[in-house]
């Protein structure tokens, strides 16, 4: 791991510039070292989620505010298709009309809030580091600002959806019902089946919630990745460039273009795909074996 | 170390290489059934795009995700 010490002793290489971009603004005061630190808070994940979770919610309340049943505006017409979507998923995967009143503004705000927390890969990949280290006075101080970039942002989401999960079973199925389908799911009701019926739906469970939170981090990292790199190419500048006056910086127009095109639709995806797993879920719960 | 750079180098191309493979065989699988389909049944066709697109973004998260860890050992070991 790069530290700001060895970086401060020269212009960073390329690895230094790409790990000191990974490292988080966090509790420790350095990147984390080892996989798992639960004692170790990201500051920066924790801002910028509750920030872009106030603005997706301030956003949506001044349109609802707002709405007029005569002829709509451009925001709200546009809030009221976001809405009827989201709804429509809602009714073909939740079958139950009670839970729909809290799952499908549940939907809406999932999918608002994680497409916001994605946005923020459309900032410079250098804007808000450099701002956060010209207000610190550190040039070495470290800032990541896509929350959905950081396992523990994703993870936190997807473990929310997993409680969630919890709680509608015990609340259809009540707990002894829902008890008994973890051992009688879903291989069948006989003694014998019951170890290896629970241990199934602990697998279930564990990789529903995984593979949810690791798909949106997985997509958002190697993209912040890839802007990492592009920016690369872009410190190729002839003036400030330790590789000489080449024309990389072209390159680096060309190909940040591209990827941020491309990473509009990526962006909007993965925010729907978390969406639709988050309602497939709490649909799964719904429905006894 | 430079042998270990060099397989860590090599671990990372195939990482990259045989997650691409995936991808590419699944995405144009589905392609190929979803222009199929709609030449079949045109009606369908906007239903369809919109589950084409989901499944396309869940084939494709298993390459990304891949690519992701792989760039992240290349820059934390050789490209250190």
């Amino acid at each position: 791991m790069a530290t700001g010490h060895e970086a401060a002793t020269s212009a960073p290489n390329a690895g230094e510039y790409v790990l000191h971009h990974l490292g988080n603004l966090n509790s420790s005061g350095h990147p984390q070292t080892s996989m798992v630190d639960f004692s170790i808070i990201n500051y920066d994940t924790v801002f910028f989620s509750s920030v872009l979770g106030v603005i997706g919610l301030f956003l949506l309340w001044r349109v609802a505010r707002v709405a007029t049943s005569g002829v709509p505006g451009r925001a709200q017409a546009a809030l009221e298709i976001l809405i009827e979507m989201v709804g429509n998923q809602a009714k073909a995967i939740v079958h139950n009309e009670q839970s729909r009143k809290f799952v499908a503004p549940l939907a809406l705000t999932v999918f608002v809030w994680v497409f916001l927390m994605n946005s923020m890969d459309f900032l410079p990949v250098d804007l808000l580091p450099f701002l956060w280290q010209t207000l610190t006075g550190n040039p070495h101080a470290y800032l990541r600002v896509v929350p959905t970039a950081d396992l523990n942002g994703t993870l936190g989401l997807s473990v929310g959806v997993l409680l969630l999960c919890f709680f509608y079973n015990i609340k259809i199925k009540g707990l002894g019902g829902w008890i008994h389908e973890l051992f009688t799911a879903p291989f069948g009701n006989h003694p014998l089946l019951y170890l290896p019926n629970f241990v199934m739906q602990l697998i279930e469970f564990t990789a529903k919630t995984v593979s949810h939170g690791m798909r949106l981090f997985g997509n958002m990292y190697a993209g912040e990745l890839l802007f990492l790199l592009i920016a690369l190419m872009g410190m190729a500048f002839p003036s400030m460039s330790p590789f000489g006056g080449s024309l990389l910086w072209l390159g680096h127009l060309v190909t940040g273009t591209l990827w941020a095109l491309f990473h509009i639709f990526i962006v909007v995806l993965q925010a729907f795909i978390f969406m639709m797993l988050t309602l497939v879920y709490l649909g799964q719960a719904h429905e006894s074996h | 170390m430079e042998q270990v750079f060099g397989n860590v180098a090599l671990a990372c191309g195939l990482i990259i290489a045989l997650g691409a493979i995936g991808a590419c065989i699944g995405i144009s699988l589905m392609g190929g059934k979803y222009l199929e389909a709609s030449a079949r049944q045109p009606e369908l066709m906007n239903e369809l795009q919109v589950k084409m697109f989901i499944l396309a973004g869940l084939i494709d998260a298993a390459f990304i995700i891949g690519t992701g860890i792989a760039v992240w050992f290349a820059i934390s070991t050789f490209l250190k």
